[in-house]
């Protein structure tokens, strides 16, 4: 034998072990093997994606702007304060993303500058309209995203998911994997919850409180609000309390005017635990106060005995006792009817702290883990009998010639799981798709090569001299048409999504991989046949 | 020696004008398909037009009209619905709603509950796409397929002649114009998946061309005596069986995904086999003849 062959087969064995040894974690053989292979060998092999084995694919979007207003009404807070200190007299109103400030006058100009230079005048005039600068507000959307993006990983870390992948993309979205969860809804509001925890003072003693409907029906809040709109004292708002009847299940809103400002906030708490009330067995979370929330609320309690508190989260009422005493130890409880999770992962959002801002929903693909095995089988089948046609036909069609090709077929099968699995690639649908396109495509270097021999055949070459030239020429033909296939792959990776990209790789790797195996797998069986005896007809 | 035709002789040049007009017809429901696609008034997928897609799997058989009426007592107005009776399957889609996203699927959800009580199921899958994304994602497909196109017209360009780059592309743009163009004939959803298709086909089907091309280039040195009519033809006569074989082994393995692939796979397994056929078809009948149309005689002079 040459040694060129040789040289050639022994390439052939490296890569047919070494892609087994890649691939072997994802055989059944693995968990049988000694320890010291499973510590040292490739354990990892081809990672099946969200649609193979079940779970969420999140989109998330923050709602930057808001975390902006939020900026620029705690600016115009501070002007406030600011004018007060100075004896400047200007009413300060803040909208939006725009704080107004009336009259305006040089003096005011000025302070305005020195102090928050971030501000940047919209309109001067009669009054100085002004609002954070471009660059000011890129910034604080970006740190915006980064705080969600911490706030969500410590929550789901808390909630418990192996391997979830939570990552940024562009500028304000946030896209969260989780691989096997069994309880979508629950884990998209965990998520999803802003958990902006606010204790607000009722405001029981005004006319407007009095004149307030004991209960109305869920549905009917836009049009109470509606009612009540322009009557309220400035800085009160009116939020709902759900109360649902244990007995017959039904739901009712009741309405409380409560103090704009925020007595105590979620940022001042140290822990968050269930507990469950020794009396009802239900359970409740049980918060207590970092030093200094503690000390707020001590003398937010002190100060408004035989008032009511009204504990509220994103907006929504859970509960409103009435102050008995000044409450020393900063340690308070969030009662309702909860169910035993509910009160677990509120717990969970209480501790993982609030959103900076709230985050809209963009896209969610929940795939079930029954879908996802039904998937996978249906993809072995199609592959072994898709692989098992193509065998046939090339026997059938080009008889000896057709069984190296299939070798070769089978050979470049092994090399691509081998190739994935070396990568820890993520296998999804279309990605096994791929996989069974780039089996019918593989057979086609081949093909091309098999008819060229038969050209030189007819041309009256001998077998081994058309073996030859026909390998030559048609390197041409099967290198154009794989490159043209690359291409496509590659725009498809590009501008593809998670199950997309998984086909663009094995379709890609598939048809490299071919490209191999064709010209050294096929070529090397041919040459060996050969350099025993001249070959007089060639099967093909 | 199995010969699928033994020393073809076929003028496929001169049938040309007729390979024109169905080319043509392929191209303009193609791009009929295209404008109602890009006004939304066709079947789009969820992933492209936003919404709620929502499969649940029945215990037991389900009727279609049983899922509608627990779905219209529960307040839905605009949704479709498809089954596969033989999974005991329903797909619930719902395109524009008013109603926020992720309420949609929970309505959905506790419709069914509430009013089928016989026949338990579980969710299969759930997609919720919102606006932004989906218009987001319609944008990327329409760039993908433009820059497939501009690559293979390139590097075909680049290996070729320009002529040939011309003609490779447009039979690869008629090959996901037909597809396309059925696809929208046949009602069937247009969708991410679909475009995956459209674009595999798009460097597959050249597949074919470049073979053809190859040997006309060849023969093109070989045959300066010949008109480049004839050129052409004796090159696809000489290669046609390859081009037809190694489209048959990629059908073999696009109809064993259409069998047996399971129900995601099928519509992306039926475009492809549909753009395997067409782009044989096309590398035969149209990718030659557009060079000729163009490049007329002087084809020789170069390389």
């Amino acid at each position: 034998m040459k040694k060129n062959i040789i040289w050639r087969l022994i390439l052939i064995g490296v890569t047919l072990i070494l892609a087994a040894v890649f691939f072997l974690p994802n055989t059944p053989l693995f968990p049988y093997m000694p320890e010291w292979w499973k510590k040292n060998m490739p354990d990892k092999g081809i990672v099946l994606g969200l649609d193979l084995q079940g779970g969420l694919h999140l989109v998330f979007e923050v709602e930057g702007n808001k975390a902006v207003e939020i900026t620029t009404e705690r600016i115009a807070t501070r002007l406030k304060e600011l004018f007060a200190k100075k004896n400047l007299t200007a009413e300060v109103i803040a909208s939006g993303l725009t704080i107004t400030i009336s009259p305006s006058s040089p003096d005011i100009r000025k302070a305005v500058e020195e102090n928050y230079p971030i501000l940047v005048p919209v309109e001067t005039g009669t009054s100085l309209v002004c609002k954070i600068s471009d660059k000011e507000a890129q910034r604080i959307k970006d740190t915006t995203a980064d705080q969600a993006l911490e706030t969500i990983r410590n929550r789901i870390d808390q909630f418990g998911v192996a391997e979830p992948t939570i990552h940024r993309q562009g500028e304000n979205e946030i896209v969260v994997q989780l691989p096997g969860v069994k309880d979508p809804k629950r884990a998209i509001d965990l998520i999803g919850k802003t958990a902006q925890l606010e204790f607000k003072l009722v405001n029981d003693d005004t006319k407007v409180a009095a004149e307030l409907p004991q209960s109305i029906a869920p549905g009917d809040e836009e049009e109470l609000l509606k009612q009540f709109a322009g009557r309220i004292p400035e800085d009160t708002e009116i939020l709902f309390e759900k109360k649902v009847n244990k007995e017959t299940g039904a739901a009712r809103k009741i309405p409380l005017l409560l103090k704009k400002q925020a007595a105590l906030t979620g940022d001042l708490l140290s822990d968050a635990k269930v507990n469950i009330d020794s009396r009802f067995s239900e359970p409740y979370v049980s918060l207590s106060f970092n030093a200094a929330g503690a000390k707020l609320f001590e003398d937010v309690t002190g100060a408004n005995v035989k008032k009511r508190l009204a504990i509220s989260l994103d907006n929504t009422i859970y509960s409103a006792p009435v102050i008995q005493e000044k409450i020393a130890g900063g340690n308070a409880q969030i009662t309702g009817s909860f169910s035993m999770e509910e009160a677990k992962d509120l717990s969970i959002v209480l501790r993982a702290g609030a959103l900076p801002a709230p985050m809209k929903m963009l896209q969610n693909v929940t795939v079930g883990p029954s879908l996802g095995r039904d998937s996978i089988e249906a993809g072995k089948s199609a592959g072994i009998i898709g692989t098992i046609a193509v065998v046939i036909f090339m026997i059938f069609y080009y008889r000896f010639s057709g069984l190296i090709a299939d070798f070769a077929l089978l050979f470049n099968i092994v090399l691509l799981l081998g190739a994935l699995a070396s990568l820890n690639s993520t296998l999804t649908l279309p990605g096994i798709a791929g996989i069974i396109l780039a089996i019918g495509m593989a057979v086609d270097s081949n093909v091309l090569m098999f008819e060229r021999m038969r050209d030189e055949l007819r041309a009256g070459k001998t077998p081994r001299a058309a073996v030859d030239s026909g390998y030559n020429k048609a390197f041409w033909t099967i290198f154009d048409s794989h490159v043209t296939t690359l291409i496509t792959a590659a725009v498809l990776f590009q501008f593809g999504t998670g199950p997309i990209k998984g086909f663009a790789v094995t379709l890609s790797l598939g048809v490299a991989i071919n490209l191999f195996t064709a010209l050294i797998g096929t070529k090397s069986i041919f040459d060996i046949i050969n350099s025993r005896r001249e070959l007089k007809k060639l099967s093909i | 020696m199995i010969e699928l035709i033994k020393n073809p002789n076929i003028n496929f040049l001169g049938k040309r004008n007729i390979a024109f007009l169905v080319s043509g017809i392929f191209a303009i429901i193609g791009i009929i398909a295209i404008v109602r696609i890009a006004t939304g008034h066709a079947n789009l997928g969820i992933d492209f037009a936003g919404g709620t897609a929502i499969q649940l799997k029945f215990e037991k058989n389900i009727a279609l009209h049983d899922v509608r009426l627990a779905l219209e007592s529960g307040g839905l107005k605009e949704f479709d619905l498809q089954d596969l009776p033989t999974e005991n399957k329903i797909l619930i889609r719902v395109k524009k709603t008013e109603q926020e996203l992720g309420l949609v699927s929970e309505n959905i959800t506790n419709s069914i509950s509430q009013k089928i009580l016989n026949n338990t199921y579980v969710v299969d899958s759930t997609t919720v796409v919102g606006p932004k994304v989906g218009g987001r994602l319609r944008a990327d497909a329409a760039k993908a397929v433009a820059m497939a196109i501009i690559g293979i017209l390139i590097y075909v360009a680049f290996r070729f002649q320009f002529k040939f780059g011309v003609g490779a592309t447009i039979a690869t743009f008629h090959d996901v114009l037909a597809v396309l163009g059925i696809f929208y004939l046949m009602g069937k959803e247009i969708n991410l998946i679909l475009i995956t298709a459209l674009l595999t086909i798009a460097g597959y089907s050249l597949t074919d061309t470049v073979v053809v091309f190859d040997r006309i280039r060849e023969n093109l040195k070989l045959k300066q005596k010949d008109s480049v009519e004839s050129v052409m033809n004796t090159s696809i006569n000489e290669v046609l069986s390859r081009t037809i074989i190694t489209s048959t082994t990629v059908l073999l393995t696009s109809i064993a995904l259409f069998f047996f692939g399971g129900e995601v796979l099928h519509d992306f397994s039926l475009a492809m086999i549909m753009g395997v056929i067409i782009g044989t078809y096309s590398s035969i009948f149209v990718a030659s003849p557009v060079v000729l149309l163009w490049g007329g005689k002087r084809l020789f002079a170069k390389k």
